[in-house]
């Protein structure tokens, strides 16, 4: 029978766990909301860039829904806690804003591959779009933990769709904003400021999560500017956990061919330049780059260079 | 106080203890053959090469591993998005994305012959020979238990249509695949058809030791918002609890029809309830699909709760529950 503290699954680190856990906070952010809940279990082994499945008791509602893990704190006084932030639009997530303070979730996690950590001293540009800035909070703080230099760019469509500016400002070398309407910081896309950002910034390397045509329209920028860049991708999630083939990307292989790769388990953080965006399917999307870029970016290393890759 | 039952739709177990000890109660079932531990398999597809769910638990506490159809050629499978929630289920359009047979009996048999699961192979084809050659190269392999032949594919040779709708395109394929097979051949068919039990025969004539019932159903949903359907195929298959009570009419009917074929009952098992359901329909042993998305330890929490509740009402082997129905 369930109850509270339950967990189920291996007890070696690296493995992902399922855990009823107890909701420790629930508040506003902006147009989001942020659930707190607490595990040891999942917040232990967590790292930036990894994913929680949480059950969901809506009517109909089968499947768990994914959320990237916005924040761990792994020194609770009685229980550490993992954050995630969401936009309540469906069933799922209206759901989730229904939880009271002391109410159960059904997790499981961390899932997913992390962001790999660059092996090498760069300055680093962290790039979030509406609510996929939440992760790189939690990127930021490992970067700081390494004694890394992390500057970031959050857009959003408004400004109440801009995750935790103050937060942003507090924890990276320099932050910024891009909204749609212009309600915040520089009005228009993150990849309108990404090259400047970079050039002031001596970026090395480039991490982004956020809706997928962002991801794409970074991901092209960064190819033109020679700047590696790691993207976590939102792809709809059946299992979350590897079994049912329903997460797919198409990623390009070192043979130069593409292949379906399944981006709960060998995502959802990509090589930005390895995935084939022209076969997903947001390829009708408008493509928001179309300007040159007229200078190269001051940092320039090699994926091998960066993450050990052959 | 929290609310448990928000969270967990598992049937509460609510029988008064005037059992035996669990140890006393027998799992294991004989299914065409192949002796099981117990009667808990995996549904194809839903599982993938069952090293993933070995993460989170061993894999081979499982009375069978039922692997992903596999095909000649490694496929890449369908356009995302490949999945839409639906009342109580989910359509899905994956298009058999697999490695190929090759590419499998080098890299996943291995891994499950080492961890000594025991292996139902899933196969598929486009055509009754592509069904034969795989069914071939199967042959000999250790780990290998039966053969699960998914008639749910379209027939290249015959303007596209599924296999699985045709009893006689049925047969042919069954026929080809237990010529090869060293192992039970269980033809696995699908409830969108007229009547199951025609399907069921031809099958068994044409050589099958034993079914799996059932596969997904086709289904199609559509954004009322866009208009756009939600699935890049359009066309899905429907599969969890929503396609329950239509899987075990058709085990019922056809254990009635056929009561010496051994059934694999699939479609929508959750809880120990549902397999007993499915035990009581006639089934043999039950594949769990679905629910293994929506929790990981599925398989292996139905082993160990399968035992109590037969132990609390005082049962000591499943199979004394099969086909009965009362009247
Ligand atoms: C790896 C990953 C991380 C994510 N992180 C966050 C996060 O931090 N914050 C957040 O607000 N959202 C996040 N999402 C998206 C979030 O999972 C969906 O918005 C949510 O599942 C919608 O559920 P719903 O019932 O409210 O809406 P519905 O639209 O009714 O959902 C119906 C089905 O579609 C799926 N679905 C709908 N939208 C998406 C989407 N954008 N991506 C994937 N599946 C979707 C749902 O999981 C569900 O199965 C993430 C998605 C992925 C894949
Ligand atoms: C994502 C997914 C993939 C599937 N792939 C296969 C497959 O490759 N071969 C097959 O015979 N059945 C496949 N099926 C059907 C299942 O094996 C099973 O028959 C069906 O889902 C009903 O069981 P369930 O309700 O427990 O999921 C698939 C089902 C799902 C949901
Ligand atoms: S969500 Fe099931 S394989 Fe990725």
């Amino acid at each position: 029978m369930m109850r509270r503290g339950f967990v189920q699954g291996r007890s070696e680190a690296d493995t992902p766990v399922r855990a009823i856990c107890e909701v420790m906070a629930r508040r506003r952010e902006g147009a989001y909301w942020q659930l707190s809940f607490s595990s040891p279990e999942i917040a232990d082994r967590a790292r930036p860039g990894q994913f929680v499945e949480i059950a969901v008791g809506s009517p109909g509602a089968l499947l768990r829904r994914p959320f990237s893990i916005a924040r761990v704190s792994r020194q609770g006084a009685f229980a550490s806690t993992v954050d995630v932030v969401f936009d309540a639009h469906g069933p799922g997530t209206e759901w989730l804003t229904s939880l009271d303070v002391h109410d159960l979730v059904d997790v499981v996690g961390p899932l997913g591959t992390a962001f790999p950590l660059p092996q090498r001293k760069v300055s680093c540009l962290l790039i979030g779009g509406g609510y996929g800035a939440a992760p790189m909070y939690f990127l930021a703080d490992e970067l700081a933990r390494q004694g890394l230099r992390a500057d970031m760019i959050i857009g959003a469509a408004s400004q109440e769709r801009i995750l935790s500016a103050i937060e942003a400002k507090r924890i990276s070398a320099s932050v910024t904003f891009t909204t749609e309407d212009g309600t915040l910081g520089e009005r228009g896309r993150v990849t309108d400021v990404l090259e400047d950002v970079a050039r002031s910034c001596r970026t090395g390397v480039v991490y982004a999560c956020g809706p997928n045509p962002m991801l794409r329209a970074v991901s092209e920028r960064c190819r033109e500017l020679e700047l590696p860049v790691q993207v976590a991708v939102e792809e709809h999630m059946a299992c979350g956990v590897g079994v049912c083939f329903t997460c797919v990307m198409p990623v390009r292989a070192k043979d130069g061919r593409v292949r379906m790769k399944r981006s709960c388990i060998e995502g959802p953080v990509f090589n930005g330049a390895r995935i084939a965006w022209d076969e997903t399917r947001w390829r009708n999307e408008p493509d928001v780059l179309d300007d040159e870029p007229d200078e190269q970016p001051v940092q320039r290393l090699t994926d091998a260079e960066l993450w050990g890759e052959g | 106080m929290p609310d448990v039952r928000r969270i967990d739709p598992n049937v509460v177990d609510t029988a008064r203890d005037t059992g035996i000890p669990v140890d006393d109660v027998e799992l294991a079932v004989e299914l065409a053959g192949i002796a099981l531990d117990n009667p808990i398999t995996t549904a194809s597809g839903c599982f993938a090469s069952g090293a993933e769910i070995d993460r989170f638990y061993d894999v081979t506490e499982l009375g069978a591993v039922v692997v992903k159809s596999i095909t000649l050629e490694p496929r890449e499978g369908l356009p995302t998005p490949r999945m839409a929630e639906t009342p109580s289920g989910m359509l899905n359009a994956i298009g058999l994305q697999n490695p190929g047979i090759d590419a499998w009996l080098e890299r996943d048999l291995p891994w499950l012959q080492g961890r000594g699961a025991k292996v139902i192979a899933s196969l598929a084809g486009k055509s009754v020979e592509e069904y034969r050659e795989v069914a071939r190269r199967l042959r000999g392999r250790g780990a290998v238990v039966g053969l699960e032949v998914n008639l749910s594919c379209p027939n290249v040779e015959h303007r596209g249509l599924v296999f699985a709708c045709s009893p006689d395109q049925s047969a042919q394929v069954v026929a080809a695949v237990a010529e090869e097979a060293d192992v039970p051949v269980f033809a696995k068919l699908t409830s969108d058809v007229t009547d199951i039990v025609t399907v069921a025969r031809s099958v068994t004539d044409a050589g099958a030791d034993g079914l799996t019932l059932i596969n997904t159903l086709l289904g199609m949903s559509i954004d009322p918002e866009t208009g756009r359907p939600r699935l890049s195929n359009v066309y899905g298959g429907l599969s969890g609890p929503a396609i329950r009570p239509v899987a075990v009419r058709n085990v019922h009917q056809v254990a009635t029809a056929l009561p010496d074929v051994p059934i694999i009952g699939c479609g929508g098992v959750r809880t120990v309830a549902d397999v007993v359901e499915f035990t009581r329909a006639g089934a043999t042993a039950v594949a769990v699909g679905t629910s293994t998305f929506v929790d990981p330890f599925v398989g292996q929490t139905l082993v160990a709760e399968l035992r109590s509740w037969l132990a609390r009402r005082g049962i000591r082997t499943i199979t004394e529950l099969r086909g009965k129905v009362v009247a």
